[in-house]
């Protein structure tokens, strides 16, 4: 615990976060391709078809972990806003803000890949089942937080009210979750449930393997959008010191 | 590889991941080169934060 908030003091400096960051990514990028891989080969050569679906549950193997992460990604966001309203760490916003386009592609690829999966499987390509809706208004409030960190020209008062909106949409998460309890098309979790998988160990392995692939994955994506955005953030404020120089110049000529 | 008479739709679905992970890997990876440029522009012409110490 105490080693964690010693961190979090030491990454509140940007450049620590910058120096830190420029040595993880190249590790995150080499672990995501390297897991990737395996889990590809694994999924492709190492796995049987399933007895019901037949070779279709290729897809549960880039579905799953993009399903996982729009999830985990929208509560990295949520923790991060929490993080901002409550201890005004200086790297909170620039987290939820890296991370929101980030969790919005992975929520459209378990949305398109669910679909594809869906017409062999139940004949349609969508259907307004609780947990399809359910994580389409997840990505919509991906869409919501970003147009409305969009809108405001104030980065101080959109950060704040983005914060408020991610912490009022968490409220989908446990939707989500127990969606397929209601009357859903969609099958039970098989992986992430009280006891244990339900699925066998010859689909689960590619699965895991591939979870881990994605997150590594996500992990050099967040890094490199939090380096952007600290990035952008600089230039805004060198920027800021050049047309102040500007007009301190010009106020001087003026008095001349 | 046989993968049945649904072929196309897994090959679909890894085709739509691959195609959009690569668009977002190549946004992030345009955008970083872009801030980068546009700091050592300003940096160029002499402007440094006011915690930056100033060169003699």
């Amino acid at each position: 615990m105490l080693a964690m908030q010693k961190l979090s003091h030491r990454l509140a400096n940007p450049s620590n976060f910058m120096a830190l960051s420029g040595r993880l990514l190249p590790l995150c990028c080499g672990l995501a391709a390297l897991l990737l891989i395996a889990g590809l080969g694994l999924a492709f050569f190492g796995s049987p078809p399933d007895y019901q679906q037949g070779q279709t549950v290729k897809i549960m193997y880039v579905h799953v972990p993009a399903a996982w992460l729009a999830l985990m990604i929208y509560a990295l966001i949520a923790l991060s806003s929490f993080t901002l309203l409550v201890f005004r760490h200086p790297l909170a916003d620039v987290s939820a803000k890296a991370a929101a386009p980030i969790g919005a592609t992975f929520t459209f690829l378990a949305l398109a890949t669910g679909s594809l999966w869906g017409k062999p499987m139940w004949g349609t390509f969508w259907v307004w089942d609780p947990r399809l809706t359910s994580v389409l208004i997840l990505f919509f409030l991906y869409l919501g937080l970003m147009a409305l960190r969009a809108s405001i020209e104030d980065e101080a008062l959109a950060a704040k009210l983005t914060a408020v909106l991610s912490l009022v949409g968490i409220a989908i998460l446990p939707v989500i979750k127990f969606s397929v309890e209601w009357n859903s098309l969609h099958q039970p979790a098989s992986v992430m449930r009280l006891g244990a998988p339900t699925i066998h160990p010859s689909l689960l392995w590619p699965l895991l393997v591939m979870a881990l692939g994605f997150m590594a994955l996500f992990a050099a994506l967040y890094l490199k959008a939090m380096r952007n955005e600290i990035l952008r953030r600089r230039l805004k404020s060198l920027r800021k010191v050049a047309a102040t120089g500007a007009g301190a110049a010009l106020s001087q000529q003026a008095a001349v | 590889m046989d993968l049945g008479p649904h072929a196309a739709y897994i090959w679909s679905a890894y085709a739509v991941v691959v195609v959009t992970l690569a668009a977002l890997i190549g946004w992030l990876a345009w955008d970083g080169r872009r801030q980068q440029r546009w700091l050592e522009e300003i940096e160029a012409r002499g402007i440094r934060r006011r915690s930056e110490p100033t060169e003699v």
